[in-house]
């Protein structure tokens, strides 16, 4: 397969991994709410958008930001050749819950459009395209666990020349919230032949490498 | 290498094959009807398949009560196509993709008492599925808003020219309930009568509830194949669409590039009938040269259908193509956007040789694939 993964990060028990390196750690945190705040605050991100979002979609905010800061080429990529292919378990179910808490009652019955907007997983990827003005690809697959595999197919298909001429970069992964619990693994994929003589960070993309990765937290 | 579109099913108010929604289509027949329901004082305009005409069926494959309201409607649908085609998705060269935005939203909602709450998940109810056909593999769930049925006809359509499956099926599905008929509602999405897709006097949606399938397949089982396909985000906003059209322009753009046309015989278009998504899509096919082409909507007739809109609509196009039909878009007599559609106004057989199928959703995002005789 011709794509290399140039960058990662992992978040998983209020910790962040970069290319992994382990990158922030957050003791102090005891719910998932806060953690993201807190990783919010330390990257001086500055983006008020940020505060309008579900866990699920500021858990994939922060981990593509983390990923695409660490990529050096991703200024140079024409922006609708960008794919952002996604994937999860929980789909949006905690919003999904909330939203349902709205209509429980019959004498507190207000459901919300700016939540009910949340209880789509997707709108993750619509977040990313909208913070980084990415047009290119789109693509939410559920799944059980996350699967090395299929990802890797669809991606490798994604950025062969042969099936599509329309993506050279794809931004990647696994964002999955429910309850309490959170974890997102998002990476950058690009052609190999994008620019050979990039510097810093980069492996060739299979699903062998990209299961060592996700795994690869210490 | 051509990627064929076979075997297919629709489950609706208006039938459960195929046949009987064409034959109600041709007939102007709409499946969307005002209607109360228990949570609320309202009246909702939807299309919901009576519970009773489902078990009915039902019974005849299995236990009623041991299955969701969504799961009957899937594995009535699948099993539909699984019989007119005699794939076998135990074997591992074939492959079950569902795409749902919503799942059994109902079992979250507390709707029954002897499912398992974790069918609650997309994964478990996909999962649900595929064990009654025993599936060599779990099946692939695509959900992506409300371009998920089409988007996961093109996933089908690349992973065959991939060459990792032989045969696809894929299953479009969601149902009517209360988590989303609030929230529509509370966008002030909704029509109280059947939408008006690019009429003037539209105002809103209908929802719908439907399961539809199709086979995709490597092999040459019938005269039409999916030439190409592609999808992309406008970048601008989660809830409404792009003024211009961006990403729907995009994805027909790189569609009919790939497939080296400049224009379509009939367009089966997204048409929810709300001011915003109507008017984007007049101002993104005018943009490609496409205003003169004959196209339809079908949520007149069926309400938006969600996760099944993308696989319904591209079974009614693959099924126009093949008997040579314009099918009427219900609702429409006035022009109602800013740029010039050739709104199809009169059912009409003429002979039509190629369909573009796009969808747009929530999150910004937009599909276009292309149908073409052989």
């Amino acid at each position: 397969m011709k794509a290399k993964i140039v960058s990662y990060c992992k978040i998983k028990n209020n910790t962040v991994w970069v290319n992994g390196e382990k990158f922030y750690v957050d003791n102090q945190s005891v719910d998932i709410t806060t953690f993201l705040a807190h990783l919010y605050k330390q990257l001086n991100l500055n983006y008020p958008k940020f505060f309008k979002m579900d866990n699920l979609c500021k858990l994939g905010i922060l981990a593509t930001e983390l990923a695409i800061q660490n990529n050096s080429e991703f200024n140079n990529y024409e922006k609708d050749k960008v794919a952002i292919s996604l994937s999860n378990n929980s789909s949006s179910i905690e919003t999904d819950r909330n939203h349902i808490k709205t209509i429980a009652d019959k004498n507190q019955y207000f459901p919300s459009p700016s939540l009910f907007v949340y209880t789509l997983p997707n709108i993750i990827i619509g977040e990313i395209a909208i913070k980084y003005k990415l047009t290119g690809e789109n693509s939410f697959f559920i799944s059980e666990k996350f699967d090395e595999n299929l990802m890797c197919t669809y991606d490798s298909i994604l950025l062969n020349e042969a099936q599509s001429s329309h993506t050279t970069a794809v931004i990647g992964g696994w964002v999955n919230v429910d309850g309490n619990e959170g974890e997102g693994f998002i990476y950058c994929l690009e052609k190999a032949n994008f620019n050979p003589d990039r510097t810093g960070f980069s492996s060739s993309y299979n699903s062998e490498t990209i299961h060592k990765f996700y795994n690869k937290t210490e | 290498m051509n990627t064929y579109l076979g075997a297919n099913n629709i489950v609706s108010p208006l039938g459960f094959t195929t046949a009987s929604n064409m034959e109600a289509l041709l007939q102007g027949t709409a499946a969307v009807k005002q209607q109360h329901f228990p949570f609320s004082e309202s009246l909702f305009c939807c299309s919901k398949i009576e519970e009773t005409d489902l078990n009915t069926r039902f019974s005849r494959l299995s236990k009623i009560d041991a299955f969701t309201h969504l799961e009957k409607m899937c594995i009535l649908s699948i099993n539909d196509v699984v019989k007119q085609s005699g794939i076998d998705l135990k074997n591992k060269e074939n492959l079950l993709i569902i795409s749902t935005t919503k799942g059994n939203i109902d079992v979250l909602e507390g709707a029954y008492k002897n499912i398992d709450s974790h069918r609650g998940y997309l994964s478990e109810f996909a999962k649900t599925v595929g064990k009654f056909f025993d599936c060599g593999f779990a099946p692939l769930v695509v959900s992506n808003a409300c371009i998920s049925g089409l988007l996961a006809i093109i996933i089908a359509k690349r992973l065959i020219e991939n060459k990792s499956y032989k045969n696809i099926i894929v299953c479009g599905a969601d149902i009517i309930s209360e988590f989303t008929l609030s929230g529509f509602k509370s966008f002030n999405a909704l029509s109280e009568v059947p939408a008006r897709p690019f009429d003037k006097n539209r105002i809103g949606i209908n929802l719908g509830e439907a399961a539809s399938s199709i086979l995709l397949s490597s092999d040459a089982i019938s005269t039409i194949k999916i030439s190409s396909g592609n999808s992309a985000n406008d970048a601008n906003h989660i809830s409404g669409p792009s003024r211009n059209g961006d990403g729907l322009f995009q994805a027909v753009k790189n569609t009919l590039g790939d497939s080296k046309i400049k224009t379509v015989d009939f367009i089966s278009a997204h048409g929810t009938a709300t001011e915003y998504n109507d008017e984007m899509e007049s101002v993104a096919f005018s943009r490609a040269q496409l205003h003169q082409v004959p196209l339809n909507s079908l949520k007149g007739y069926y309400g938006h259908t969600l996760g099944a809109a993308g696989v319904l609509e591209s079974v009614v196009a693959v099924q126009s193509l093949l008997s040579n039909t314009l099918i009427q878009s219900a609702g429409f007599d006035t022009k109602g956007t800013s740029h010039e559609l050739n709104v199809i106004k009169k059912t009409e057989h003429k002979v039509i040789n190629s369909c573009l199928k796009t969808a747009s959703g929530f999150g910004g995002c937009n599909a276009a694939a292309l149908f073409e005789k052989v």
